[in-house]
């Protein structure tokens, strides 16, 4: 690069420039050289450096049912508004809760950390609201915080889940990298279906997916809606990860190549 | 004939495809997308069929003078009037949605008109609908006079141009319809992508031949601009919508790249994405336009090397400065800061090569509106370059990310330096390519300038309150330790400044809407008959050789 020369030769510089200016394969091939090292240089290390590939405990992938409602959340466009992403500061750690992880967010196709906060940031929101708060809320935001702009979702609790087939959900995820096992892809659609079930026999999905919450959620025990797999995948939301428990404050102390 | 007979084979067999991937549709939104896809084909066989008569019907139509010159300005007329609707449509959204925030019943109580779909509506209106067609036309202008040759593959230009309309139709239609990847400004889903790669290909292939075939000897630096733009643009896209489909007949995928990796690569592209679409090829239009309008060369050829290659080197570094304070480590966000800050030299590198280029011709900027938007469009470059890298200094960012001061920051580099700019283009492109003596009106170019000027001032300084207000109001602790504010009373408190920030953007569209019917006359051929904007009296005590004065 021109830019970087030394002083003594200019005139010569610039013819060299010159040649560039005159050659379009060059000039194109040094234009994409200059482009790709920035990315190469940052983004490269994320991929073996300890604290972004490491696995913490109680983090595993999402349920159909938590995924459906995950895709919900994708297509309704809710990041524009809502982060997932709690930063390291007190009024942050106060307002929300522990300091968002990477770990937290290994299983997350695509990212869903948001860049603006029109609405509360959610990475936490699990647990903190009943079921019945997140439907009334989704149904008319106003009936229960009165300054709320966010628009009315009155609709997903009249649609039944057509979530496809979960069966090639899960394999798709399988494909891009998310550690899905056979049976966890094999049953599936039955899984999709028992955990909005509070009548089935959930210990066998509570194996394949620890910590996963199983009841009705929209209220209407006779259907599965897309509002109960929006508000199963509201309140599953970082409530896998002990963040507080000693085990997971020794790891954070021990991370390397922050 | 045979040409016809292949080319309409070819629509033929795209038709049928597309009617085949519609009926094996496991989702509804994918079946409406083939079926544009299958009426895009047929419209292409139908054209193909009836080339001759479709043609003359259109420039009738259009008022397309016969194109005898020695450049291929067919596609830049469509362009042009494609970057105007496009940016009314873009403008519009967007009015609309601000309004959805201060009166959230205008969301409806619909899915499609809710303020998550519109959004990404807005945005890619304005960045891919508006700014696209206006780069693909302009480029196409910039590259044919100055490299003194008739454009590439002129087939395939064709292809360019109609097949990135397509593409706004299918991201536009499939953003309403809740198809999308959930990646800011990279919405479209896997098949959609697909079909914008081969589309820039193209674009590549014909840029590039129009540069091979140039009967100058050097390339000039508009070109270096573009080309950099469209490179860049091609790796960018590519890396970030590296997806894996559900089903080769439905519409959603799921990225290869999940969580923090995720994260850099998408503002990776995201930072780029205004780097490269909204920056590198917007100064290429400078680079043209400017000295035209002006009549005088480029201020400074050795500061356009120097900025040209620090800018694009530089840029690519500042994409992390997107996710201060998050799970990215912090070595990323210090390096994406640094960098961030090192780019504030190269962008003003370019805004002074612009301003300087008016070096002996500053009194055009109080008769010549056209020029004097220019001046505001650099004027609004440098003063976004300058806002950029203080908010990239993390101790700024903590403050100002998640807050509306991002979305001022942004509208006073999206509004202010692309709008402004491509107005300015539009103005000077439109009564050459009619082949019009001038435009309609010059007062209404003046109108225009004025609304749009006091527009993005109520917008920006609107959101510089609201971002500020929001930032520290989070962070307000009381006397007893504890935070003051809910978050629900943070949104309470934007109410008015979301009002004044509609205001401003009303103002904006009310500007391009005086340009949309000025260009629309002039596109028609008629003369306003008005007073001209500046009457130069003659003052006679004025009127003598300058004396000289003698060095003291």
């Amino acid at each position: 690069m021109t830019a970087q020369a030394p002083e003594a030769a200019p005139k010569e510089d610039w013819r060299r420039h010159k040649k560039m200016e005159r050659n379009v394969a060059l000039f194109g091939l040094a234009a994409f050289a200059a482009v790709t090292i920035g990315g190469i240089v940052e983004i490269a290390p994320l991929f073996w450096i300890d604290n972004t590939i490491e696995k913490v405990d109680g983090m595993r992938p999402y349920t159909p049912l938590e995924q459906a409602g995950r895709d919900i959340y994708v297509r309704e466009g809710c990041y524009v508004c809502h982060s997932q992403m709690i930063r390291p500061f007190r009024d942050e750690v106060e307002r929300y809760g522990h300091y968002s992880l990477a770990a937290e967010s290994m299983y997350d196709r695509p990212f869903q950390w948001g860049s603006k906060r029109t609405g509360p940031d959610l990475a936490r929101v699990g647990g903190r609201y009943s079921d019945e708060w997140h439907v009334q809320h989704l149904k008319d935001p106003r009936a229960v915080v009165p300054e709320s702009v966010m628009p009315t979702y009155a609709f997903l609790a009249n649609r039944e889940l057509d979530a496809g087939d979960a069966s090639a959900t899960l394999t798709a995820l399988y494909r891009a990298g998310t550690p899905y096992t056979k049976d966890q892809i094999a049953k599936a659609n039955e899984d999709l279906k028992l955990q909005g079930d509070p009548m089935g026999d959930t210990a066998d999905l509570n194996k394949r997916y620890p910590k996963a919450q199983v009841r009705d959620f929209d209220g209407q025990p006779d259907k599965l809606t897309e509002m109960d797999a929006l508000v199963a995948y509201l309140q599953m939301l970082g409530t896998l990860v002990d963040v507080n428990a000693a085990a997971a404050q020794e790891d954070l102390a021990k991370e390397k190549g922050r | 004939m045979e040409s016809v007979v292949s080319r309409s084979g070819w629509w033929l067999a795209a038709l049928f495809a597309s009617i085949f991937a519609m009926a094996a549709a496991v989702d509804w939104g994918f079946a409406v997308h083939m079926g544009i896809f299958a009426l895009a084909a047929l419209i292409g066989l139908v054209v193909s069929l009836r080339t001759t008569d479709f043609q003359a019907a259109a420039r009738g139509l259009l008022k397309v003078p016969q194109d005898e010159g020695r450049y291929d300005d067919d596609l830049i007329r469509y362009g042009m009037i494609a970057t105007v609707f496009w940016g009314m449509a873009g403008f519009l959204v967007g009015l609309i949605i601000a309004l959805q925030l201060g009166f959230p019943a205008l969301n409806l109580g619909l899915e499609w008109t809710s303020f998550g779909r519109l959004r990404p509506l807005h945005t890619s209106a304005v960045i891919f609908a508006f700014g696209g067609s206006a780069l693909i036309s302009t480029s196409f202008y910039v590259v044919q006079r100055t490299c003194r040759a008739r454009l590439a593959f002129p087939g395939l230009a064709r292809f360019v141009f109609w097949g990135y309309q397509l593409f706004i139709v299918l991201a536009a239609t499939g953003y309403l319809m809740g198809i999308t990847q959930g990646k800011e400004y990279a919405e479209p889903e896997w098949y959609v992508d697909l079909w914008l790669t081969i589309v820039w290909v193209a674009y590549l292939a014909v840029f590039v031949g129009t540069i091979v075939k140039r009967t100058e000897p050097h390339i000039y630096v508009a070109n270096w601009f573009y080309l950099s733009f469209i490179l860049t643009v091609a790796m960018l896209h590519l890396v970030n919508n590296a997806n894996v489909p559900v089903s080769l007949f439905g519409s959603k995928s799921y990225p290869l790249w999940s969580g923090v990796q995720g994260a850099l690569v998408q503002w990776w592209y995201g930072h780029n994405a205004v780097g490269f679409f909204l920056t590198a090829g917007f100064l290429a239009m400078m680079y043209y336009f400017v000295p035209k309008q002006a009549q005088r060369p480029v201020y400074s050829y050795r500061l356009s090397i120097l900025h040209f290659w620090s800018l694009i080197f530089l840029y690519i570094w500042a994409g992390p400065h997107h996710l201060h304070y998050t799970a990215l480590p912090d070595w990323a966000q210090t390096l994406g800061m640094v960098f961030s800050v090192m780019l504030w030299m190269p962008s003003w590198g370019g805004m002074i090569n612009g301003l300087m280029t008016l070096n002996g011709a500053w009194d055009k900027v109080r008769t010549d509106p056209i020029i004097r938007m220019m001046v505001l469009a650099l004027a609004f470059y440098g003063m976004s370059t300058f806002e950029g890298p203080m908010m990239s200094v993390k101790s700024v960012n903590s403050l100002s990310h998640y807050t509306d001061w991002t979305i001022g920051h942004v509208h006073s580099g999206a509004l202010g330096w692309n709008g402004m700019i491509t107005f300015a283009c539009v103005y000077y492109l439109v009564p050459r390519l009619w082949g019009r003596e001038r435009l309609y009106s010059l007062r209404m170019v003046n109108w225009h300038f004025w609304l749009a000027t006091l527009g993005i001032v109520f917008y920006a300084s609107s959101m510089w309150v609201a971002g500020i207000t929001q930032g520290l109001m989070w962070r307000e602790y009381g006397a007893d330790g504890y935070l003051v504010n809910s978050f629900a009373e943070t949104v309470a408190a934007l109410h008015p400044m979301y009002l004044l920030r509609a205001f401003g953007g009303g103002m904006f569209l009310v500007g391009a809407g005086i340009m949309t019917f000025n260009v629309w006359m002039t596109i028609l051929g008629k003369l306003r008959d008005e007073a001209p904007l500046y009457h130069p009296v003659h003052n006679a005590d004025a009127d003598h050789p300058l004396t000289a004065v003698p060095a003291e």
